[in-house]
């Protein structure tokens, strides 16, 4: 029992300190995807994707 | 009736399906005689009745249909499949009138409390849950099925996926309405705002609710377009968060198989911190994901111009998903929740404001290059509107979210008129928007068939909102400033009867913007018929004068 609290606190204290930088590293990739020049044209193209009919 | 070659038999979900509701319809019969109260017993023998429907409509529809299952393509184009999306936009019409109409008679009755008839199948207690209820989960929640069937199908090029199961959605979704509405009536709820159905509609509706996500995910991995269109993540996020919150607030245990009442599992303040986990991400998940979605294809669409920034629409979608769900705790202020905690849900609620107005402006500016249209398109004009109280609204959400303001806000009319400016302003008229747009697209048909009932329906609503939010803030303030009104020795200057009273001029403008309001969704009921029984038939290519691609 005392092992498994053991796990239990550590696990807890692991993701309790690294879920703020990780989300906020997770969501910088994703700005830098959504900036990224490479993806505009794909973008653009999605943008009219309601236009296309059939 | 010319027989096809091909052998006929019951495809496996037909047949399993068709036993599976056999043996639903025998286990309500037992429930419905072993049942310890009345409610139960009515619940349990609707419940035989519309598994008996079930069965019989399976299987009906088997002797019907040809031998082979709907094609995939037609001449190389989707076999787009619009039954389900009709039915639930006639239900939406449904529910939203009755939804409406509810509210427009429990707003009369706190102007004049002698409407209730001393009846208690209709005093204010009850009915509310069902006002509440019918507009967002019937109305909305039918909105938001046949649109995302339609948009799904569209944008992925591909037909919905599943026979029965898109059926299964709808049907099974109208008749967790049914069980739902009629449990209210009835005396049955858990007492938890938004999520009131007793455990046994809770049960079902997990279950439609899977279906509904394996169809919408199927859908989306048969695609025959690489992309998947940014409408399609905010439906997913709609359809899996609200499966999570459903699951997370409605641990219950039954008191008996055989009886309505359950208790639930969590205590004290961590029930209260799910409740309302559960019930702003309701309004963050169904209300306004679910619409966003609604956002980004039809006024595309309807304006003829593409979303006018797609990275910031992939930005709004992943700053909402990020956001919105810490934002709960801004309705427990000044509780027995940690202050931690209600600092929190006020920081992540102010920060909301950054989506929800990216949001804003990117559905704004789609029509940069078409605000001409603005003039002749009442349709888009809803649309557009809907877009400006959605940016209204989640200004003010936020401004009262930080606890000053809601500690002068809180518990007063001012929170309904809040959620009224969200919730007529926004979501009905996004849904009006979609529902003239979805009609004609779905029935076949050239255009609606008045333009002009629109324009009434877009005035005569829009004047109901301003009557509706503008007395609630008048009148939510004045609660708030008497209720914390002190004389010089200390005293409450006025009596909580004192306040009540004080409301009484504001509730009557209150109920005739509902009025108003109730109104213009019947001119829309009747334009939606009339363009359903009456309107121009679209011109079809023949299928020789088809260009080839």
């Amino acid at each position: 029992m005392k092992a498994i609290l053991t796990v239990h606190n550590l696990a807890s204290d692991l993701v309790t300190t690294i879920w703020t930088p990780a989300f906020v590293a997770i969501f910088l990739a994703i700005i830098a995807y959504a900036f990224w020049p490479r993806n505009k044209a794909a973008f653009d193209k999605a943008a009219h994707l309601p236009l296309r009919e059939e | 009736m010319s027989q096809p070659s091909i052998s006929k038999s019951m495809t496996i979900g037909e047949s399993g399906l068709a036993v599976v509701f056999a043996v639903t319809a025998f286990l309500c019969v037992i429930a419905s005689a072993k049942a310890l109260d009345a409610p139960f017993a009515f619940h349990a023998a609707l419940s035989a009745a519309a598994s008996v429907a079930a069965v019989f409509f399976i299987v009906n529809r088997y002797f019907e249909r040809p031998a082979a299952l709907p094609p995939q393509e037609i001449n190389g184009r989707p076999n787009y499949n619009m039954g389900p999306i009709k039915f639930a936009s006639f239900m939406a019409m449904f529910w939203g009138i009755a939804g409406f109409l509810v509210g427009l008679i429990i707003a009369s009755q706190l102007a004049w409390p002698a409407l209730n008839f001393d009846l208690p199948w209709i005093s204010f207690g009850r009915l509310r849950p069902l006002h509440t209820s019918a507009v967002i989960f019937a109305f909305g929640g039918n909105v938001l099925i046949a649109t995302s069937f339609y948009v799904v199908q569209k944008s992925c090029r591909a037909r919905l996926a599943g026979d029965l199961a898109p059926w299964f959605v709808v049907l099974g979704y109208n008749f967790f309405i049914l069980i739902a509405g009629t449990g209210y009536l009835l005396g049955v709820t858990q007492g938890k705002e938004y999520a009131e159905p007793e455990w046994y509609s809770d049960l079902w509706l997990t279950i439609v609710w899977v279906v509904y996500l394996l169809v919408f995910l199927v859908t989306v991995i048969k695609r025959k377009e690489p992309h998947i269109f940014v409408a399609n993540w905010f439906y997913l996020a709609f359809i899996v968060t609200i499966a999570v919150l459903h699951l997370g607030n409605n641990p219950a245990l039954p008191v008996s198989v055989f009886g309505s009442k359950s208790y639930i599992a969590w205590g004290g303040i961590q029930d209260a911190m799910f409740q309302w986990w559960y019930g702003h991400n309701a309004v963050g998940f169904f209300l306004t994901a679910g619409f966003l979605a609604i956002m980004y294809y039809f006024i595309p669409k309807r304006a003829e111009r593409p979303i006018y920034s797609y990275r910031l629409s992939i930005i709004h979608f992943w700053a909402l998903i990020f956001l919105y769900i810490w934002a709960g705790p801004h309705h427990l202020h000044y509780t027995a929740l940690p202050d931690w905690t209600q600092t929190l849900g006020m920081t992540f609620s102010v920060m909301l404001w950054m989506p929800s107005w990216g949001g804003m402006i990117n559905g704004l500016m789609t029509l940069s290059g078409a605000w001409d249209k603005l003039r002749t398109d009442p349709v888009l004009r809803m649309l557009v509107v809907s877009v400006a109280f959605y940016g209204m609204s989640t200004f003010e959400g936020p401004m009262m979210s930080i606890k000053v303001v809601n500690s002068l806000s809180h518990y007063t009319d001012w929170t309904i008129g809040h959620v009224h400016s969200g919730a007529l302003g926004w979501v009905g008229f996004v849904s009006f928007g979609a529902l003239y747009c979805l009609v004609p697209w779905a029935w076949n048909r050239k255009g609606l068939y008045s333009l002009k009932l629109v324009n009434w329906h877009f005035w005569v609503a829009t004047l109901g909102i301003v009557l509706y939010i503008s007395a609630m803030w008048v009148s939510g303030i004045l609660q708030g400033l008497m209720w914390r009104a002190y004389t010089s020795l200390g005293f409450l200057e006025y009596s909580f009867i004192e306040t009540v009273e004080a409301m009484h001029p504001f509730y009557i403008i209150r109920a005739t913007g509902g009025g108003l309001f109730l109104i213009g969704s019947l001119i829309m009921a009747y334009n939606l018929w009339m363009t359903v029984r009456v309107g121009e038939q679209e011109v079809q290519m023949p299928v020789a004068l088809q260009p080839a691609e």
